[in-house]
């Protein structure tokens, strides 16, 4: 028999709000599901979407990308960059036959544990209901 | 103001006014320098060449239908951080709308240049054209014969590059001098400043009377042309097995980026070690995969560059034009680059003053996005 599908989700988060605030979720004993590898950028406006892309290619059911608020960047208004960026990917996704509903970006601030956790919970059972990749499993792309 | 002008004092003839025109702005030190395609050292095709004496422009070549390199690209090489002396570029409309697109990107400086637009009558891939000549066809003088009317259709048994079958932005725009051979009688008409028309002495003209309508029949029917080509590419290419059977035979060479205008980046992403493995992590992969397609990470070349350059892709088709593989690179930034462009409401190329899409925001846009 198959093993049960686990949703693998890559997530990108700003080490000033979002990666805070999955630690705040992890110090605040906030059970959410153990499907999220996070990596931490120093803002989600240094996000190549080569790296999003990079995870759905090699398979990765699910794409995160956490940044601050609007108005609280750290520098500025790299969210605000992050936002035209991921619009922009998402386009390309859907325009190229991908699902652009597997890549979410959303604000999560530093105080906000309870919010990352319930969002992660939310998105991994959004991709459980979409089922895995379909790059899953491909020899190469 | 703009002002209608016929070259006089020259050969007869479209190519005889051009080459009449460049000598001029030479004589009149308008320009010190002209870029404008001539015969190849040896004689074996047309390339673009950099002229300052006034006899070199005689057997310049600015009608030949062939783009061996994007005009952009050569823009750029000669004005980044300003260039000691006023160049005069005689280029296609797709090699304007990136030269201008390179500007903006801080990789051309075009103050102080003169653009010379010249309409385009389409142009044949490089190795087609020297078949073409070589067989003894004049493709010049075939495309110059239609241009009146707005035929603009390739010699028989030829094809012009897809890229230029799908074009409607053959008219130049943003130029200082614009050359109209379509929808004009008797050889080709300029339009400049009254300044300079004055300075170079030609006699001022009505505007050619048929030309708004042959342009306008013209781009209804690439436009329609255009639809019908992307459709069909959308149709073919609709999910991501569909999406390697167009790109599977890549074998990333790079080829079409090294040809786009627009990708200028002197240390591309994809020359890094960025995405290099070590012999172990392919053996790792091997385990987890079973097989492993080499070159690995085609499609994330060709995604990537989507994401990085397709809000100023002009449409010039010189990725295809370079793809050792005939994969259809232009058709796929074609088709993704005018969704993305509506998406932001830009058009490549229209104008300098028009903010990069990535390089600005608004904060109150986007909000599906986040939702």
């Amino acid at each position: 028999m198959a093993e049960a599908f686990e949703p693998r989700i890559v997530a990108f988060l700003c080490n000033w709000c979002t990666y805070a605030g999955a630690d705040l979720a992890g110090t605040s004993r906030l059970q959410y599901p153990p499907n999220v590898r996070i990596i931490r950028l120093m803002c989600s406006g240094a996000l190549d979407p080569a790296y999003v892309l990079k995870a759905l290619l090699e398979g990765a059911d699910g794409v995160f990308i956490g940044g601050c608020h609007p108005g609280d960047c750290h520098y500025q208004n790299g969210n605000y960059k992050a936002r035209r960026r991921v619009a922009l990917l998402k386009k390309i996704l859907e325009q190229t036959g991908f699902d652009p509903d597997r890549v979410w970006l959303r604000w999560i601030s530093a105080s906000e544990g309870r919010l990352f956790a319930q969002t992660m919970t939310e998105m991994v059972a959004a991709i459980r209901a979409k089922g895995p990749s379909p790059l899953r499993g491909q020899w190469g792309t | 103001m703009d002002v209608w002008a016929r070259v006089t004092g020259h050969e007869e003839g479209a190519v005889g006014a051009l080459r009449g025109l460049l000598a001029d702005l030479l004589r009149a030190r308008v320009v010190d320098a002209v870029l404008v395609p001539r015969p190849a050292p040896g004689g074996s095709g047309v390339v673009p060449a950099l002229v300052s004496r006034p006899e070199d422009v005689a057997d310049a070549e600015p009608l030949a239908p062939v783009m061996p390199v994007q005009g952009a690209r050569l823009v750029s090489a000669l004005t980044a951080g300003g260039a000691p002396y006023r160049l005069g570029a005689v280029l296609r409309s797709c090699e304007i709308r990136a030269s201008i697109e390179l500007a903006k990107l801080k990789q051309a400086d075009l103050a102080g240049v003169t653009l010379i637009g010249v309409d385009c009558l389409g142009t044949y891939e490089v190795p087609d054209y020297a078949v073409l000549v070589a067989g003894g066809a004049d493709p010049v003088a075939h495309a110059l014969a239609g241009a009146p009317q707005g035929t603009v259709s390739p010699l028989p048994g030829a094809e012009l590059r897809p890229a230029c079958a799908i074009c409607e932005g053959f008219v130049p725009s943003g130029c200082q001098v614009t050359v109209a051979l379509i929808g004009v009688e008797g050889g080709a008409l300029v339009m400049a400043s009254e300044e300079l028309v004055e300075e170079l002495g030609y006699e001022r003209v009505a505007a050619p009377q048929h030309r708004e309508e042959t342009l306008a029949s013209l781009q209804a029917a690439r436009r329609a042309e255009r639809r019908r080509a992307l459709e069909e590419w959308r149709s073919r290419a609709r999910d991501v097995p569909s999406l390697l059977a167009e790109f599977g035979r890549c074998i990333r060479c790079h080829n079409c980026m090294v040809a786009c205008p627009i990708c200028y980046c002197k240390e591309c992403l994809f020359r890094t070690a960025t995405f290099d493995h070590a012999p172990a992590e392919y053996w790792q992969a091997l385990q987890r995969r079973g097989a492993l397609r080499l070159p690995a990470d085609t499609l994330l070349f060709h995604l990537t560059r989507l994401n990085h350059m397709a809000t100023s892709c002009v449409s010039c088709g010189a990725c295809s034009s370079a793809c050792p593989s005939h994969l259809p690179v232009s058709t796929l930034f074609a088709a993704v680059g005018e969704e993305v462009q509506a998406l932001f409401g830009y058009v490549p190329g229209r104008s300098l003053e028009w903010e990069l899409p990535l390089a600005t925001f608004r904060e109150d846009e986007l909000s599906q996005v986040t939702r």
